[in-house]
């Protein structure tokens, strides 16, 4: 059996930060179906917030309150103060390790502005910010030598439990196939987001759920699934993402009449309101027929800008236009529409990235998450720009810590590595032994058509009611499916049947949430009850695996300085 | 229809590697990558490749397409066609594992080799370390490199000289030799100026052609090469034979053919000018030797004047 103090499970910001707090005198693991630089941290390309005041003055109680506000005051406000307080210092900290960020005439770390928030708070490197932290982070990683042992290509499958108490994880080799257990003090998951469920996603192939069905599968609730973003601008049909950072430059929202609808839905802050509301907006203005020449997109339009600011400042952007659907945004606007982006649910963890399985604050010990996959909640109901980032960097130092104070104090848990390796061997083996007629790829196109359309920007009881029919029976018909390669080697065909049995999962866990929140708030908006509704729903949803089905309960929201009040833009 | 010709190897089933084509209608606005996976998912599930971000920036997916190496993500199919077919081969100069995937195991022992991390000289400021907008401006092209292997894969150097760091690797050196913030600028450009560094680069610039993004390592192996020279990193082969064409052809207009295998060996290299003597030997017999005495071009001014423009 393999052997490490701490496991961290992602190799993103979240977990490479993780890392570099864990291994100082520990024997700590970090384990990746990818390789460190190909995870999808490094797709952020808009910023990373923190109240520097490079150019105008800034404070963190600012960023607090734009953040919960952001949040539709659902947002945790004891863990939000910790975690914009904790923001320059991290940023600092990326910073000395060397990462690259664009400067201000003075050589100062630059800001830019960026939606919901009221100052420009987005530290960036032209539009290639996550990329270069995670880059960063990566060097560090390689300068810790062999205190770090980093597995790249594994895949985790499960988490070995007993009661309140972690033990390791069970994983595989995806070049030999080779079934492992590693046993270890701590477990950290820094495992991503999972809008690969939905069809328009910016999200990439690896975001898939693995991490949080899991949990799950171990019996810890998800929280607050029901919410996930829409990102405004996703390149049309592909759901690519285009920064809002092209908005924060300046960066026009155009509809088939040629109008900047935003005056109509934000006016203070127009194409920089948050996301929700931007991508709501968005969709109202496609869905009432005013897409371009009456189709399901409309223009962001950056034409104005000139080519150089736009080479400076929005480069990548300009290059991913060119490349996927052959548009200069210098002369041509670029057709956007609403893409699934982040997920503002998951693991529930306490603010120093603890896993707690309740309302009352239970720990599962030894168990800590960080980033996308873990709830703190630091977002509420809608993540602002720029916040994501800052969140890996913060709760990733913070899981590190923890699971390092944990790990000096904790032994290894007995483990029975027979049964753990034969329960994942039989789940191969039953994925080769079926012969049914199903096509995985239908399957998994079906989950993906019906969670944008019944369960994207704009939701109500009965699309989600058949939503959730819709996966209960693709979940009967996952079970007939065939697969072709039956090798041991690199079998990359078997990774993605068990990934859409997790996202299979999920998205019935994110449709239930939906069905049950009678209310809409921030990115979860219901047309047949189209009010926020403070009475019955100002708190957390946690889903449990029940004995048929899923349970619902919730835990209460910690409201702090700012009383929840009406929000408008 | 478009015929996909895609070499296949799976050794758990048949050593030798074979092509295999598979026809696919290649519906509008598809990147290569999309019909990869099209394929995979609806003809043959068994043909495995890396995929992640699929907008170009993870670096997952870079295979060989019709002979060059190319990020699958980033290409619109239907301009890849040459008579209605596209060919996928895995990336060269690393060992196929299975079928477009390739052990990356050597690209990153190389990439750790260049001590890929900032080396700052003094302990961090209370706040952010002050970098000029032109200071990161030296250092923002190479921090495009998503390490996708392209350029390792394509290199004409690391066909012959398993020794060579690569572009990619000096790349990243580079990323680091001319940060405001590092302290080791000279220890890195003698590291680099040894065996299987900067000078090893045969300037044929493929890499250049190949990379995905911005990070040009050719380019930025030349920043590193200017750089060693400007510190003064000047006593070995390659820096000698650049500083000795370059005077050459300053003074006379063209390259004295005599004199440079002399300096870039130095006169004092003993061990390395006996080494010269049997190709010299070998020029001799098949008449190849240039004249003796070395003439200045007609209009040698003119150069030097051009030599004066740059400052040199």
């Amino acid at each position: 059996m393999i052997k490490h103090d701490v496991v961290i499970v992602g190799s993103g910001l979240a977990g490479m930060r993780a890392a570099l707090e864990t291994c100082k005198g520990l024997d700590v693991a970090i384990l990746t179906k990818v390789y460190p630089t190909r995870s999808h941290s490094g797709a952020a390309q808009g910023g990373i917030a923190a109240s520097l005041g490079s150019s105008e003055s800034d404070s963190w109680e600012e960023h607090l309150y734009d953040t919960v506000k952001g949040g539709d005051f659902l947002n945790d406000q004891d863990a939000v103060e910790e975690y914009v307080k904790a923001a320059p210092k991290v940023i600092y900290e990326l910073e000395h390790m060397g990462c690259i960020f664009s400067r201000t005439p003075d050589g100062k770390i630059a800001q830019r502005a960026f939606g919901g928030h009221s100052k420009p708070r987005a530290c960036f490197a032209a539009d290639r910010t996550g990329h270069n932290i995670l880059h960063s982070l990566h060097e560090q990683i390689l300068k810790q030598g062999d205190s770090v042992k980093i597995y790249s290509e594994w895949f985790m499958h499960s988490l070995v439990t007993e009661g309140d108490l972690c033990k390791g994880v069970v994983v595989s080799d995806l070049q030999t196939g080779a079934v492992e257990v590693i046993q270890a003090k701590a477990v950290i998951f820094c495992t991503g987001g999972y809008g690969r469920v939905c069809k328009i996603t910016s999200n990439a192939f690896a975001s898939t759920a693995d991490g949080v069905i899991a949990a799950f599968n171990s019996g810890i609730p998800l929280e607050d699934a029901e919410f996930v973003q829409f990102h405004p601008s996703g390149l049309y049909r592909q759901g690519i993402l285009f920064s809002e950072a092209a908005r924060a430059e300046g960066g026009y929202l155009i509809n088939g009449n040629g109008e900047r609808f935003m005056e109509k839905y934000a006016p203070s802050r127009m194409e920089l309101a948050p996301r929700d509301i931007v991508s709501r907006a968005e969709q109202s203005e496609i869905d009432e027929g005013r897409g371009i020449n009456g189709e399901d997109y409309i223009y962001l339009d950056l034409r104005h800008l000139g080519e150089k600011k736009i080479n400076e400042r929005l480069p990548q952007i300009r290059q991913l236009g060119l490349d996927f659907i052959g548009v200069d945004c210098v002369s041509e606007p670029l057709p956007i529409q609403p893409t699934a982006h982040y997920s503002m649910g998951g693991i529930p963890t306490d603010m120093y990235g603890q896993v707690v399985i309740d309302d009352k604050g239970t720990q599962m010990k030894g168990f800590f998450a960080a980033g996308e996959c873990a709830c703190v909640s630091v977002h509420g109901a809608n993540r602002l720009g720029t916040n994501s980032l800052l969140e890996a960097v913060v709760f990733g130092e913070r899981a590190g810590k923890s699971a390092y104070e944990y790990a000096q104090k904790a032994s290894f848990g007995n483990i029975n590595e027979g049964q753990e390796k034969a329960r994942i061997l039989e789940a191969f083996e039953d994925i080769f032994q079926r012969d049914g007629t199903e096509s995985y790829n239908e399957i998994r196109n079906e989950m993906k058509e019906v969670m944008t359309s019944h369960c994207g920007v704009f939701r109500s009881a009965d699309k989600l009611k058949h939503c959730i029919d819709t996966l209960k029976s693709l979940q009967e018909r996952y079970k007939k499916g065939k697969a072709t390669d039956r090798g041991k080697l690199f079998n990359t065909e078997l990774y993605e049947i068990i990934e859409l049995g997790n996202m299979l999962k999920m998205a019935e866990i994110i449709a239930t949430a939906a069905l049950n929140r009678e209310e809409s708030r921030g990115g979860h908006h219901r047309t047949d009850f189209p009010k926020r509704d403070d009475e019955k729903f100002l708190k957390h949803t946690l889903i449990y695996p029940g004995e048929d089905g899923l349970d619902i309960k919730y835990k209460p929201v910690v409201i702090g300085k700012h009383k929840p009040v009406e929000r408008t833009y | 229809m478009a015929t996909f010709k895609i070499k296949r190897y799976n050794p758990e089933k048949q050593a030798e590697p074979y092509y295999e084509e598979f026809q696919y209608d290649i519906p509008p606005g598809s990147t290569v990558l999309d019909c990869m996976n099209e394929i995979k998912w609806n003809l043959d599930g068994s043909l495995t490749f890396r995929m992640s971000c699929r907008s170009a920036i993870c670096g997952s997916c870079a295979v060989k397409v019709n002979g060059h190496a190319t990020l699958a993500c980033q290409k619109q199919a239907h301009t890849m066609l040459k008579n209605d077919t596209i060919v996928l081969e895995p990336l060269g100069n690393m060992k196929p594992l299975k079928d477009l995937a390739v052990d990356f195991t050597p690209f990153w022992d190389k990439v750790n080799k260049v001590t890929p991390y900032l080396q700052p000289q003094s302990a961090p400021p209370e706040k952010e370390r002050k970098q000029s907008p032109a200071e990161f401006r030296l250092i923002d092209d190479t921090s495009t490199c998503i390490m996708c292997g392209s350029c390792y894969s394509d290199c004409n150097v690391l066909e012959v000289d398993d020794n060579f760091l690569g572009p990619a690797a000096l790349a990243k050196a580079q990323r680091f030799v001319s940060d405001s913030r590092d302290s080791k600028t000279l220890e890195r450009v003698k590291q680099l100026s040894e065996y299987g560094g900067i000078w090893d680069c045969t300037h044929c610039a493929e890499c250049v052609e190949r990379c995905p993004k911005p990070a040009e390592p050719f380019y930025r192996i030349k920043e590193i090469m200017a750089v060693a020279l400007e510190e003064g990193v000047t006593d070995n082969v390659g820096a000698r034979h650049a500083i000795s064409f370059v005077n050459s052809v300053k003074h006379s207009g063209s390259l004295n053919e005599n004199k440079l295998p002399v300096e870039s060996m130095g006169f004092f290299n003993i061990k390395g000018l006996l080494e010269l003597v049997p190709v010299g030997l070998r020029m001799l017999l098949k008449r190849k030797v240039p004249p003796i005495i070395h003439k200045s071009i007609e209009n040698v001014q003119d150069v030097r004047r051009i030599f004066r423009k740059l400052n040199q």
